[in-house]
């Protein structure tokens, strides 16, 4: 009998292929109504957010808007906070990944994390990429997709002679692309990147931000940052988060990056990316 | 204090620079038609000669727009006032071209026995003129009426351009040898002519830099014939 996660990769992959259709837009991922509490706290309302699949889309806002917590709904990373909730419907492929039928390792498979501080294991190189693909039960040639894995992350030149280097011997820049290449390496369709670049130089930065343009080739990629030059140098859509009134964080206006940057509609972005907030 | 307010100052200071470049702009022009009406070649020598001034204010004010742009990252309605403010710059160092071509031309007509339409040519520079002083009110006013209205005026230019056009072209039929002399009276107009559609375009930058919108205005186009 198919197992409930092998209904859902199946249900993932078969309609991964049907819909490629280039006159509608093609969404990898869809929040509806979303809310999220921390006990009685509000901390997200009424989120609806449509992601377009293999394009770059940045969560801006203020600190304690709610970014971190909309990312993690994404791949059910809220579930691992004690006291975290979740109300509306997060929809991957038309499913709602919420649904008791789904299995979270799964969608945490599918749709990858790269967090803020570069968090290699305390192992290999190598071995930082072949413990995910092995968990995840690859049967396939070990060294082909660890290689493949770290040029998909530009980091191949830089490794490739020391491959059983300690991760943790590499600068950080390289460590938050190990992490990247050990996200793919188990064939996600979609990563979320939490502030990925806070704790790295500009130069470091940068190198992420052109990779990151080389993965949305292939892959879907949900950025927050608090970096505006960064969400407007690299992403095609911008949603801009704030609190409202009772401090719950609220999605103000969403757009193509290009508008949002030139000329958004509403005050609040206004203010915010022009730096004159609060 | 307001964050961000030093960027705010900035933009300011360099606002009313542009302003400063407009009158020297407004200046040259009159002067020059001036010139050309009392036939004064010394006069117009130094009008053709402080364009130099005009252009150096000119690359002083992209300058400092550039410096801004570079180190404030501006966005937004900041991001459109500085692009628009670098477009403006350059609207208001051509029209400095023009009035320094006018200038040329009456150094060259020295003192030619040449009819000179004295009357349409006045109205013409005194029209564009009032256009662009006011434009540039209504840039830095952010008046979006204003910048859509002062663009239908250009129709009196175009007009005035007409009536100069056919008064030279009767001085070339009657006196053919005035030929040479007469076709520099028609860049005269034609310089005039140019600076009433250079105010248009100040007046769509006005536009985009409040609404963010941008288009044609007046539906100005540079390839009409004029005739
Ligand atoms: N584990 C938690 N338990 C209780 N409240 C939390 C928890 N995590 C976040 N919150 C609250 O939820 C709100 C949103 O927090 P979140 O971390 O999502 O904001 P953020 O936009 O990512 O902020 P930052 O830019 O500082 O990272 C805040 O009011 C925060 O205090
Ligand atoms: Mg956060």
């Amino acid at each position: 009998m198919e197992s409930k996660s092998d209904a859902f990769v199946r249900i993932a992959t078969q309609t991964r292929t049907t819909s490629a259709s280039p006159s509608v837009v093609d969404y990898a991922i869809e929040m509806r109504n979303v809310n999220v509490y921390y006990g009685a706290f509000r901390a997200v309302k009424d989120v609806n957010l449509q992601i377009e699949a293999r394009k770059i889309t940045a969560i801006i806002g203020p600190s304690g808007c709610g970014k971190s917590t909309v990312i993690r709904c994404f791949n059910r990373m809220n579930e691992l906070i004690p006291g975290a909730r979740l109300t509306g419907e997060v929809l991957f492929h038309g499913k709602n990944i919420y649904d008791p039928d789904v299995d979270p390792v799964q969608v945490r498979r599918l749709i990858g994390m790269v967090f803020q501080k570069p968090n290699p294991f305390p192992k290999s190189i190598y071995e930082n990429i072949a413990w995910g693909a092995r968990i995840n039960g690859y049967r396939g040639n070990m060294d082909e997709l660890v290689e493949e894995s770290l040029r998909q992350a530009a980091l191949w030149d830089e490794v490739k002679d020391d491959l059983h280097k300690n991760a943790l011997a590499l600068s950080g820049g390289q460590q938050q692309r190990l992490c990247i290449a050990r996200t793919i390496a188990v064939k996600p369709e979609i990563i979320l990147m939490d502030e990925p670049c806070s704790a790295l130089d500009p130069i470091a930065t940068l190198k992420i931000e052109d990779l990151m343009r080389e993965l949305a080739r292939d892959y879907t990629i949900i950025i927050v940052t608090h970096n505006m030059q960064q969400a407007a140098r690299v992403s095609d859509y911008t949603a801009f988060f704030t609190v409202d009134e009772d401090r719950a964080g609220v999605m103000v206006e969403y757009g193509p990056t290009n508008q949002i940057f030139t000329r958004p509609r509403d005050r609040r972005t206004e203010d915010y990316i022009t730096g004159r907030f609060g | 204090m307001p964050l961000r307010s030093a960027l705010t100052r900035q933009i300011g200071q360099i606002q009313d620079e542009l302003l400063v470049l407009g009158s020297m702009v407004e200046h040259a022009a009159l002067a020059a038609v001036d010139a050309l009406k009392r036939r004064d070649a010394k006069a117009a020598k130094e009008i053709f000669e402080e364009d130099q001034q005009i252009n150096e204010k000119r690359f002083a004010i992209e300058n400092a727009i550039l410096i801004l742009m570079a180190t404030q990252q501006p966005m937004a309605h900041d991001l459109r006032q500085l692009a628009a403010m670098l477009e403006v710059n350059t609207e208001l160092e051509r029209i400095g071209d023009y009035a320094k071509g006018i200038a040329k031309i009456t150094m060259l007509l020295g003192d030619a026995d040449i009819p000179v339409p004295v009357q349409e040519i006045d109205q013409m520079a005194q029209l564009a003129v009032s256009m662009l002083h006011r434009a540039l009110g209504a840039f830095v006013a952010e008046d979006v009426p204003t910048a859509l209205e002062i663009p239908k005026e250009d129709d009196k230019v175009d007009e005035l351009y007409n009536v100069v056009y056919r008064l030279v072209v009767q001085t070339m039929i009657s006196n053919p040898e005035t030929i040479d002399l007469a076709n520099l009276l028609m860049w005269v107009a034609h310089n005039l002519e140019r600076m009433a559609d250079r105010v248009t375009n100040i007046c769509e930058r006005t536009v985009f830099c409040a609404t963010g919108e941008l288009f044609e205005v007046n539906g100005m186009d540079e390839d009409d014939l004029n005739v």
